[in-house]
């Protein structure tokens, strides 16, 4: 029996309860990848800044330190959970899992490439946004069921950055939301593939980067924030309260949370490429759209987060909350009106 | 029994054990969390009603924003139970009449012939390419617009009083103004002084 044979069987094995074990098998086949990108991802990280800061990085497991990421995993696996002893014992586990699970379960309405999404639902950008907001309950609760000072004043921290970029990102979506009147991620992909400059074989500058320029800088810069990730990481700033909400974490329950930030990391990379830089598609009209296109983008922009990790220093706090409330919000306010009154007149460009 | 009825049994359960806890739990935290989880699996019911936009919308602004700044001030609040349980009864058969009347009041409405099953009948099954979120968009923009306006502008006046209502200018904060930071110039910082070097 071959295995084109064998894996037409498999309906017939499975029976009534086959659509059930097929989209398992497609959460598997999303789920399995991410991780092994989150692994590198810490691994290209530590590469890029060590260059960057003239040093080697990791280079002692395994060829050109390629082994690094699974060492690490193996160990934090073999590592003791310590439970302090005034945890709030069930929040304590709850928090990671929630951490863990919702960076996860936003995963399941990226569209990969033409026709390769999980669930390929109407209010895609909803669903999204809805996902990675719970995603700060991870943070919250960790951070209190913990009961320690540190671990509290990072889920503060955490909690109003979350709430204040949300909106700052939030309204860089209503723009895209605009321009390709849907809510559907596969359908704002295609918004992009047309246009004057998309006709002329240069779709790279029919992309909602060009019009929405404000929203794409307003919307990566927030994605950063969203993702505490450095000038943005106060919530776990070492000099000032040491790792935030993890103190008190140690092994695979810390792991849950290094492996959340990362996939979200991913996410908001993905979400990127989707929204402002034309997704799958092609920038040239003589090369063909495919999922390499949507890689490229989003590895250049996880690399735009490193890059930056490397180059600025940590914001103040009080300069976070003026960044997301007083120039991001009016910013967006503004540039909304003038999309709307830019579609309305009759140099609108998204008919 | 199909699946849909189940799940919907499911989510039940867990928002009237949920709701139950709500009440009950001693501690103020875990009572906003089991809120939290409540308005989760009401987003579920209503995701089984195929109103997905609703249903998302009740666990983006419910769950990921009014929640989080709930929890952000009980998890700070020193909730001292004894101090809240004192004048229980005093209070005891005012909060009783007014929950009495909620009770009524829900009774009349959901017992109510208008209310029934009969008098909202099934949409049916919704057409190809049918989109709620669109649908919903297009009745409060055209049927519903002065209404809809009419609630935002209200939602912005709450918002502009709780502002005027609790800001106070502090003599002693220590708010810096990041624009005067930036904006410093060398010439405000530093003077060259020009000190010729003495000869002997």
């Amino acid at each position: 029996m071959g295995p084109l044979q064998f894996f037409e069987s498999l309906p017939i094995l499975f029976g009534p309860v086959w659509p059930l074990v097929w989209t398992l098998l497609k959460i598997l086949g999303i789920i399995l990848p991410l991780l092994l990108c989150v692994a590198y991802l810490t691994f290209w990280e530590r590469k890029v800044i060590g260059w960057m800061q003239v040093r080697i990085g990791p280079n002692r497991v395994g060829p050109w330190g390629l082994l690094q990421p699974i060492a690490d995993g193996l160990k934090l696996v073999l590592k003791e959970i310590i439970v302090p002893t005034k945890a709030s014992k069930g929040l304590y586990f709850v928090g990671p899992a929630m951490a863990f699970a919702t960076a996860l379960a936003a995963w399941a309405v990226v569209p990969f490439s033409e026709g390769y999404v999980l669930a390929n639902v109407n209010a895609g950008v909803l669903y999204l946004l809805a996902m990675t907001s719970i995603g700060i309950y991870g943070v919250i609760i960790s951070g209190w069921a913990s009961n320690s000072k540190y671990s509290f004043y990072g889920a503060m921290r955490s909690a109003a950055q979350m709430v204040s970029y949300e909106i700052a990102m939030g309204f860089a979506l209503v723009c895209v939301l605009m321009v390709s009147a849907s809510l559907n991620l596969t359908d704002i992909v295609h918004g992009q593939a047309k246009g004057r400059f998309a006709d002329m074989g240069l779709g790279l500058l029919s992309w909602n980067w060009l019009p929405l320029l404000p929203m794409f800088l307003v919307y990566l810069i927030s994605g950063i924030a969203e993702t505490n990730r450095a000038p943005f990481d106060v919530v776990e700033g070492e000099s000032e309260i040491v790792a935030g909400h993890m103190v008190e974490y140690s092994g695979m329950a810390f792991a849950m949370f290094f492996l959340g930030e990362y996939s979200n990391m991913i996410l908001v990379s993905v979400m990127t490429s989707i929204f402002f830089l034309g997704g799958w598609l092609s920038p040239v009209g003589f090369l063909p759209d495919s999922f390499v296109w949507l890689a490229g983008k989003a590895c250049f922009i996880l690399f735009l987060f490193l890059w930056f990790r490397a180059t600025f220093p940590r914001y103040r706090y009080d300069q976070i909350m003026r960044l997301g409330w007083k120039v991001f919000v009016p910013l967006c306010m503004v540039w909304l009106l003038f999309i709307g009154v830019w579609m309305m007149s009759p140099l609108n460009i998204w008919k | 029994m199909d699946f849909k009825t189940g799940v919907f049994y499911f989510l039940a359960t867990i928002l009237v054990l949920s709701s139950l806890r709500v009440i009950t739990a001693r501690n103020p935290v875990h009572a906003a969390l089991f809120l939290v989880l409540a308005f989760f699996s009401a987003g579920g019911i209503w995701m089984l009603l195929q109103a997905e936009f609703l249903a998302i919308v009740l666990v983006m602004v419910y769950v990921g924003a009014v929640m989080v700044l709930f929890l952000f001030v009980v998890m700070m609040l020193d909730v001292n139970l004894e101090r809240l349980r004192q004048g229980f009864w005093s209070y005891l058969p005012l909060g009783a009449t007014i929950g009495l009347l909620m009770t009524l009041e829900m009774a009349l409405v959901l017992a109510g012939s208008y209310f029934g099953p009969d008098s909202m009948p099934d949409p049916g099954a919704p057409v190809a390419g049918f989109n709620n979120t669109k649908e919903l968009g297009r009745l409060l923009f055209t049927d519903y617009v002065y209404p809809f306006e009419l609630a935002s502008v209200i939602l912005l006046v709450a918002i502009i009083a709780a502002v005027v209502l609790t800001k106070r200018p502090r003599k002693d904060s220590k708010a810096q103004n990041a624009r005067e930071q930036i904006g410093v110039r060398r010439n405000d910082r530093l003077r060259i002084v020009s000190m010729p070097s003495e000869k002997e």
